[in-house]
């Protein structure tokens, strides 16, 4: 008899596991699955920064949520509908979220007394109604797939590591998943016994779900209903990448990554370094600060340059992108934000670098900020930074955090056509016929000044840290000088909120307002949405340039009777928005290393409407 | 392709030091070593076959590394220590350049030396000229990671406490491949290693000794001075005996077992320059004891104490650009873009 099918708009699912229990691929493959059956989706990776803790303990434990749909979504979800976990650790650290009546996939063979002592625990969850409520599917997961492995010639570990792949198996057929994607991907992974293997362990889990009827039903949800196009799915971390070949080609400029690897900001390091058959080369320095320097000697030898990192990283290079500024050099400085200060939560996400990243620099050193607000956003931040860095010869820092540079969603990909050139300032013309080459002469409008570039004959010119006179370069301690290239550095700065959009809001005027910047747009956009389904006045603003604000933000912000802020940090946009604007504004902090859930946002604009 | 390879052709202009002279005032304090030093690359870089806009200067934070302002070349005065950084990035990408890190005792090896260390051991086309005077000028006088163990300086009353560098020991052990020193007073010499570093092919690395004359004055003048130098330097010369000495006292280097030891090389010493190690540049086991070498107990290395051949970072990198560029020809952005499992919604 066929499992009856129920159709449901749509799920989220969590696989959880030790770290070396393959939790991360297991999401990743049911992800891109569903991306290719059309649905719409989001995911949260959610690891320890240890790379084996030890096993079976609640340290160690790994976790992949996804949520997927035939609607419109913005989040990964606020509590999975199913669970799958693979030890007694991963239960009891995950049993919490899941939602009342869910699904619990439970590997029951990892629940021997050694095991409940690794996870902390002195009664059996299984037996002791922790489960109560939930509907849970004990399976002997462990030892199920040393049988359907066997024949493969595995050993006991080597058996034990293709569990994931039976566990897949079991959740493609309770969500009526092809089993195409992910065997392709196997056959392009691994060779012989090993290939053989993990294959079957994946049928060895559909076959099982479906001959032991595992669950009453199955549940398929359907595409989504996205806009016409051609899609993919990608990460933060990929996008930036992206983002930044396409910039380089958009300006025709040769790009320099100058990086050194920091949680969880490599990613963009491992992407760009995929592309030197495009003109992309990646360097990865001795340190953090050897990276935005040298970034910077390609910047001063005419490349696109960049640099790529994560909050202690942006801390080391504070002092050479202050020179930047103060050499006006284009740049893109990348910070892929984790939980701080100081090392802090390596793998999980904050948003609490906005501050350093307006204010952390000695001196005066005001810099653009461009913040990407969700995996897919990240393509344009980038090539917005690229933008702003070019046309306005300034560093540019492009604020992302680890919840969207490691998360997913599909992505409708771009004609290259669609993408506008990008314009630099490189010269090779001499623009003192009276005297010695002009390096700080500048553009009127945007007071940018031009890129002469060493090896451009007759243009040789000194540029340095110390305080310059206008239009010379040349060393300057005069005092009114000083003030002078300070309101010019700053003026220039403020300039740039002539060239990028207008803010817009999701929603009507009066009412509240939810003004929200980065990762948060999700979880903002969904309550909002929810929101005004329930006939509140509340509207969205997510803000992609934090500095200089768009032009209009100040008056809009006045047409609304209360401003929320919600931030992954202690209130850092409320501090600014109050500081620009006078605004008593309400601020919704949260640094518990974990994104919003749009419950917690949707709550605090029913307190604040 | 190195600038030399860009610059020879007969459109270069012939140049005279003027043409390196910038119009800034140099204010460096009168009767500092920098001033030779700036002298005599001026010169030097007349006499290099590369056009004067392929010059970039670079250099870190201290008295010397003003230096770039008084060159009328491409300069970039960076920050504390990180000049090598800079250098790396600009040289990786603009391998036509002729590259110059100008750095000091304090900027290069402390604050400085994990950027200097690891150009050294990439092997990037860098011109490193490191000028040593053992002491922090800039901040006016506290010692330098050079100073001689018990200096008395303002940070340090009652005499400083660690052991000092020496520059070229370091630099060999990071690898680098070509390793000179020379002295700010020494202008004909000064200019011989100048030109030597720029020839050749990969990391060079070049101690200056310099005098301070404010907080430091004659750190060097009991090996350097004119009065004393033939018996407190030994000038190496690729394939002859080590030889050194006043010409009524020679004397010159021998290997005794696995050390060096001095010999009198006068009449009835029963040594003659024969028995003398001849200077083989391209042996990195003696180098490895040059670099020790110290006053007073041996005369200090002048000249090449050590060359290597072998491939340059920069050229590596801009050879895998094009390895890359090989291997997948004419990729466009849509197909970048595209690439990976795609799907359609109709």
């Amino acid at each position: 008899m066929q499992t009856p099918v129920q159709i449901r708009e749509s799920v989220v699912i969590r696989f959880a596991g030790d770290s070396g229990d393959g939790m991360q691929l297991t999401g990743t493959q049911f992800t891109n699955t569903s991306a290719l059956l059309g649905n719409d989706l989001a995911t949260f990776p959610d690891f320890p920064a240890e790379i084996r803790a030890p096993a079976g303990t609640r340290a160690g434990v790994s976790g992949f949520q996804l949520h997927f749909s035939s609607d419109d979504i913005y989040t990964p979800g606020d509590a999975p509908g199913v669970l799958v976990a693979m030890n007694p650790a991963a239960l009891i650290k995950n049993i919490g979220d899941l939602s009342g009546g869910g699904i619990c996939i439970v590997n029951t063979d990892k629940f021997g007394d050694r095991d409940l002592a690794k996870a902390d625990l002195t009664s059996n969850p299984l037996e002791d109604g922790t489960l109560d409520g939930f509907r849970t599917i004990p399976i002997r997961l462990s030892t199920l797939v040393k049988d359907a492995v066997k024949p493969h010639g595995l050993n006991a570990k080597e058996s034990d590591r293709c569990k994931n792949f039976f566990a897949l198996g079991l959740t493609y057929w309770m969500f009526n998943r092809p089993m195409e994607t992910t065997q392709t991907w196997i056959k392009g992974k691994f060779k012989g016994k090993y290939l053989d293997a993990n294959l079957a362990a994946l049928q060895a889990g559909y076959n099982y779900a479906i001959t032991a009827e595992i669950h009453h039903e199955t549940y398929d949800v359907k595409p989504a209903k996205l806009d016409p196009g051609l899609y993919r799915n990608i990460t933060g971390s990929e996008a930036v990448g992206l983002g930044f070949v396409t910039a380089g080609l958009k300006s025709g400029l040769p790009v320099f990554l100058g990086s050194y690897p920091i949680t969880p900001a490599s990613d963009m390091l491992h992407v760009l370094s995929k592309y030197k058959h495009v003109g992309v080369s990646t360097f990865q320095a001795e340190d953090e600060i050897a990276a935005v320097c040298a970034a910077i000697g390609a910047a001063y030898g005419g490349s696109l340059a960049l640099t790529t990192t994560s909050g202690p990283g942006l801390a080391l290079k504070g002092e050479a992108v202050g020179l930047a500024m103060m050499v006006e050099l284009p740049l893109v400085i990348v910070d892929a934000q984790r939980g701080g200060p100081s090392t802090g939560l390596p793998t999980k996400t904050e948003q609490s670098d906005l501050l350093f990243a307006m204010y952390g620099r000695n001196g005066e050193s005001p810099l653009p900020i461009v913040a990407a607000a969700t995996p897919s956003d990240c393509f344009g931040a980038t090539i917005e930074a690229c933008r702003i860095a070019l046309e306005h010869m300034v560093p540019v820092l492009l604020l992302t955090d680890g919840y969207m540079a490691n998360g997913a969603e599909p992505w409708q990909i771009p004609s290259a056509d669609s993408i506008s050139a990008i314009h630099h300032r490189q010269t090779t013309e001499h623009n003192n016929p009276d005297g010695d080459y002009l390096p700080y002469k500048r553009n009127p409008e945007t007071l940018a000044r031009m890129w002469a570039l060493p090896g451009t004959k007759g243009l040789e010119h000194r540029v340095g840290g110390l305080e310059k006179q206008d239009e010379t370069g040349h060393v300057s301690y005069d005092p009114a000088n000083h003030q002078l290239m300070t309101n010019i550095r700053q003026d220039k700065v403020e300039r740039i909120a002539d060239h990028i959009p207008l803010q817009e809001t999701f929603g009507a005027d009066g009412g509240t307002l939810v003004l929200g910047w980065g990762s948060t747009f999700g979880a903002i956009r969904q309550a909002v949405v929810a929101g005004q389904a329930r006939g509140w006045d509340v509207a969205h603003a997510h803000l992609r340039h934090l500095n200089p604000f768009p032009r209009n933000l100040g008056e809009l912000l006045a047409r609304y009777d209360r401003v929320i802020i919600p931030e992954m940090n202690m209130g850092q946009l409320n501090k600014l928005i109050r500081a620009k604007f006078l605004l008593d504004v309400v601020s919704l902090p949260k640094v518990t290393g974990q994104p919003f859930k749009v419950q917690e946002i949707l709550a605090a604009i029913d307190a604040n409407r | 392709m190195t600038a030399d390879e860009v610059g020879v052709e007969e459109e270069t202009p012939s140049y005279t030091k003027k043409d390196f002279m910038s119009d800034q005032m140099i204010r460096w304090c009168p009767g500092c070593g920098d001033y030779s030093i700036l002298s005599q690359v001026q010169t030097t870089f007349t006499q290099l076959g590369i056009p004067r806009e392929n010059f970039a200067v670079i250099s870190g934070i201290g008295c010397s590394s003003r230096f770039p302002y008084y060159m009328n070349t491409y300069g970039f005065h960076t920050i504390h220590g990180r000049a090598p950084a800079f250098a790396t990035g600009l040289k990786a990408t603009r391998p036509d350049l002729s590259v110059w890190v100008i750095t000091g005792d304090g900027d290069g090896l402390s604050i400085g030396g994990n950027h200097l260390i690891h150009c050294l051991r990439r092997n990037v086309d860098l011109n490193v000229m490191l000028f040593n005077n053992r002491i922090y000028g800039l901040t006016k006088g506290q010692y330098s990671p050079t100073s001689e163990v018990g200096k008395k300086t303002k940070s340090t009353p009652l005499g400083s406490l660690d052991a000092p560098f020496q520059p070229l020991e370091l630099a060999l052990g990071a690898g680098c491949t070509f390793l000179a020193r020379s002295v700010d007073i020494y202008p004909k010499d000064l200019r011989a290693v100048l030109k030597e570093s720029e020839a050749h092919s990969g990391a060079s690395f070049l101690e200056i000794y310099q005098n301070c004359n404010i907080f430091n004055d004659l750190a060097f003048d009991s090996v350097v001075n004119r009065k004393v130098k033939a018996e407190t330097c030994v000038f190496l010369q690729h394939g002859e005996p080590m030889t050194f000495g006043a010409k009524d006292a020679p004397k010159g280097l021998r290997l005794s077992g696995l050390s060096i030891e001095v010999v009198s090389l006068a009449e009835g010493s029963g040594y003659t320059a024969s028995d003398c190690i001849v200077h083989d540049r391209h042996n990195k086991v003696l180098a490895g004891m040059l670099v020790q070498l110290d006053y007073p107990d041996y005369p200090v290395p002048m000249g090449v104490l050590y060359q290597e051949a072998r491939p340059t970072y920069d050229g590596a990198f801009q050879e895998q650009l094009r390895y890359a560029e090989t291997i997948k020809p004419d990729v466009s952005l849509d197909a970048i873009l595209q690439s990976g499992n795609t799907w359609t919604v109709e």
